[in-house]
């Protein structure tokens, strides 16, 4: 079984983070994965997309056209990818930035204010960790307290901005299981 | 031990650290700058050297320079930077010294973009640089594959005293995998005393060592010529290295692609499969020595109708496979560029018209 | 409408694609002004670099031609002795110039080359991502001195129209900035002085523009014009260099 997931959002939305935990995540319990970024001209002040694939086999073509499930963090970013999301996949919306809602019928929506409960939990700039615990939480990738092992492996070097990130990890799985 | 994610370039850079390679020279290209700015960090906390040259042109001769007094060095670029290094590179092929240089290679020709390619593959392997010489070139598919290469590419270099380049592209510099550094891939360093300007008080012999590349006397050059032919073919007997994928069974076709070209063949042959079609793969490790008579092999099975060469380029390694197999199987090609890359969808078009 | 908000003529109506505050912008405006002002659009050339100019042509109107990384003064040269009636002009970053291109530029200036070179200096290497340039200053990070440059290391700041002025043949030579309006308006005037002396085929000439680099500095726009102001131009001292006049 391989799953790909794309993140997608501005530049400094923290993308490449959430990506890269995932697959670390994803790597620790054993899974072969890659981390795949959008690199370019376009990642000036654009849009920045990340894919990750898990596979429990050797992973074939670093090139994903169309993956599992999206986690778009703004409104560009779902206009550009919603329809390349596979059938039956989760395509999960920060709804604090995108008005709008995926334009399918064949996918799981999960549309979650991302900004809005990272800032109740302190700063808006964990919103992407709010956005990847409540994917994960969703999507059942990976198993959610490895996941949020990681993160705090991730931050060792800034312990100030763990407890902050612990709550916004908290909050984004119970958003998602509400 | 342990695997780590690591990004490509920042990999490379620790698998030549874990090599024993503490003296690394470069200037900055996208997309493998992360090399650079991993070892500037990197190499001080060793105590190792790390200098941003002026120009890939200074760089390649401060490669020379290094590896000319007996150490293990390494510069990494991208195609325009390898093509200014290709004045060095002929030098230091001449003068029998060994260095690892890589070359992450993005589109072409001219400043072309950033993106990942496969056209540098006329360049690596038939020379680049004036003369008769060749690079020793590995072709990693992925990140574990550049660690691995990198690291046996120092012991390669101090084997043959050739300079010796790993060959990746823009995606296996950027992508993160999990990577392992393997420490038997670390080799001691070779005795250099025979030939190095190591310092003379350094030896037991006190005759001056001389790297230099002019031979004014037709037979002493036509002489060097031979030492560095003599190499190649030992080249070929002792380091081919290759893989085939899904060989062992009948299959109707051959597709010959390296790199990250591989792994989406490998998809599609997988894809393929599942609808009952049978596609082997021959993947070239090593670029040059080519493993010619492998794809021969490969190719003139019986149930093989006929090779395809897939590529990131116009179509530069089928002149390769098709030199290997001799007329005896019509081989094809197909290739995009520019960081356009065929999928496997498009691949498993092309086969089945291929195969009818 | 005032003259000062008008576009130049030489200018075209793309956005650009610069950092918000970067002052790639304001000189390419300055080189439009004083091209539109000699009214010489229709017979000039530019080179552009390899740096995050390398799109100058997409918003100075005029004919391009686009080098290798720091070959353009050799492009200019190429240009400029069989179509010496073209008013030629390049445009170069400090790594392009100072660093792979400093053959080049000596070279073209040593000869006297009757080419205009408007020297970028934001003391980083913009495009690639913020690695240290001959021009970073000590102790200034870049993503290849993670530590600071560090002088025992790799030297002091090269300070090009010093340097450019110690060549014997005449030129014109001078270094300017744009980090004020006042120091917009001179910079304007030495780029106007610098393409009438290649109008009258008097000489090289020579304009190097402190700039900022917001995006590779890590600061806001603003921050970045203070810290040019403050740690840049005391190092980089504003003025005239170099006149063929004095020759
Ligand atoms: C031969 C070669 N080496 C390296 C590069 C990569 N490269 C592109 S722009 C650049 C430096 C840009 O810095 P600078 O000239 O200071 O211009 P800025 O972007 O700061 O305006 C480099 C190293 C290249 N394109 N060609
Ligand atoms: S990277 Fe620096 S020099 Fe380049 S456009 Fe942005 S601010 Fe300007
Ligand atoms: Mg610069």
């Amino acid at each position: 079984m391989q799953t790909e997931v794309k993140f997608a959002g501005f530049g400094g939305q923290g993308i490449l983070l959430s990506a890269k935990l995932l697959a670390y995540a994803a790597m620790k319990q054993g899974y072969q994965v890659a981390w795949i970024p959008s690199y370019g001209p376009e990642m000036r002040g654009g849009t920045a997309y990340c894919t990750v694939v898990i596979s429990d086999k050797l992973i074939g073509s670093p090139i994903i056209k169309s993956p599992s499930h999206l986690v778009a963090m703004n409104r560009p970013s779902l206009e550009k990818f919603d329809d390349t999301v596979k059938p039956g996949g989760i395509v999960f919306i920060n709804a604090s930035l995108i008005p709008v809602r995926s334009q399918r019928k064949d996918v799981v929506e999960l549309a979650i204010p991302v900004n809005d409960i990272a800032i109740e939990a302190g700063s808006v700039r964990a919103a992407n960790i709010v956005a990847l615990a409540a994917f994960a939480a969703k999507s059942k990738l990976v198993d959610l307290d490895l996941l949020k092992k990681c993160i705090k492996e991730e931050f060792a070097a800034k312990p100030k901005i763990i407890p902050l990130n612990m709550d916004a990890f908290d909050r984004g799985v119970a958003a998602a299981q509400a | 031990m342990a695997k780590v994610l690591m990004k490509g370039n920042e990999a490379i850079g620790e698998a030549a650290i874990r090599a024993g390679c503490l003296n690394y020279f470069a200037y900055p290209i996208t997309p493998q700058s992360e090399v650079a700015e991993y070892l500037s960090k990197r190499l001080p906390e060793v105590g190792g050297t790390f200098l941003q040259g002026e120009s890939e042109v200074a760089v390649g001769y401060m490669i020379f320079g290094a590896s000319g007094a007996g150490e293990r060095v390494m510069t990494t670029s991208s195609s325009p930077g390898i093509s200014l290094m290709s004045e060095a590179l002929s030098y230091i092929a001449a003068a029998h010294c060994p260095a690892v240089f890589v070359n992450i290679v993005r589109g072409g020709p001219g400043l072309g973009g950033i993106l990942p390619s496969q056209g540098d593959y006329f360049q690596a392997t038939k020379g680049g640089g004036h003369g008769d010489y060749h690079l020793l070139v590995l072709a990693p598919d992925g990140v574990q594959e550049a660690v691995e290469m990198t690291m046996q590419a120092f012991t390669l270099a101090e084997k043959y005293r050739n300079p010796v380049m790993v060959m990746g592209d823009g995606m296996i510099g950027q992508m993160m995998e999990p990577v392992e550094f393997p420490d038997d891939l670390k080799t001691e360093p070779t005795n250099k005393d025979a030939w190095a300007t190591n310092g003379m008080s350094t030896r037991k012999s006190k005759t001056p060592n001389l790297v230099k590349s002019l031979f004014l006397d037709s037979a002493e050059l036509n002489r060097n010529n031979l030492d560095l032919k003599a190499k190649y073919e030992q080249m070929k007997k002792e380091d081919v290295q290759y893989e085939l994928y899904n060989a062992d069974g009948d299959y109707q076709i051959l597709i010959a692609s390296y790199g990250t070209m591989s792994r989406v063949c490998r998809t599609a042959i997988d894809m393929l499969k599942a609808e009952g079609i049978e596609a082997a793969m021959f993947r070239p490790k090593t670029l040059f020595p080519f493993p010619e008579k492998q794809v021969y092999d490969a190719a003139v099975k019986d149930s093989c109708k006929c090779v395809i060469s897939i590529e990131m380029s116009m179509g530069q390694m089928v002149e390769d496979v098709q030199r290997c197999v001799m007329g005896k199987k019509p081989v094809e090609f197909y290739g995009e560029c520019g960081g356009e890359i065929p999928s496997p969808e498009k691949i498993i078009e092309i086969v089945k018209e291929l195969i009818g | 409408m005032g003259k000062t908000f008008s576009k130049p003529e030489a200018l075209t109506d793309n956005h650009t694609h610069y950092c918000p505050g970067c002052t790639h912008g304001i000189v390419h405006r300055l080189v439009a002004e004083a091209i539109d002002e000699l009214g010489i659009r229709e017979n000039t050339v530019g080179i552009a670099p390899v740096g995050c100019a390398v799109l100058a042509y997409n918003y100075i109107d005029c004919d391009f031609q686009e080098a290798a990384h720091g070959r353009a003064p050799a492009m200019a040269t190429g240009i400029k002795r069989v179509r010496p009636d073209l008013m030629v002009f390049t445009y170069q970053g400090d790594g392009d110039l100072a660093s792979i291109g400093m053959g080049e530029i000596i070279h073209a200036a040593n000869r006297g080359e009757k080419i205009t070179v408007i020297f970028i200096n934001n003391a980083i290497y913009g495009m690639t991502g913020g690695q240290m340039a001959p021009t970073t200053m000590p102790g200034q990070r870049a993503t290849t001195a993670p530590a600071g440059r560090d002088a025992a290391q790799t030297g002091m700041p090269i300070r090009m129209a010093n340097l450019m002025s110690e060549i014997v043949t005449p030129g014109y030579v001078t270094r300017q900035a744009v980090l004020k309006p006042q120091m917009v308006n001179k910079c304007k005037k030495a780029i106007k002085k610098a393409f009438e002396y290649q109008v009258a085929n008097t000489c090289f000439s020579f304009v190097e523009v402190i700039s900022t680099c917001p995006t590779n500095w890590g600061m806001t726009p603003i921050d970045s014009l203070k810290w040019a102001e403050e740690t840049l131009l005391p190092y980089y001292e504003l003025g005239d260099y170099k006149t063929p006049e004095e020759a």
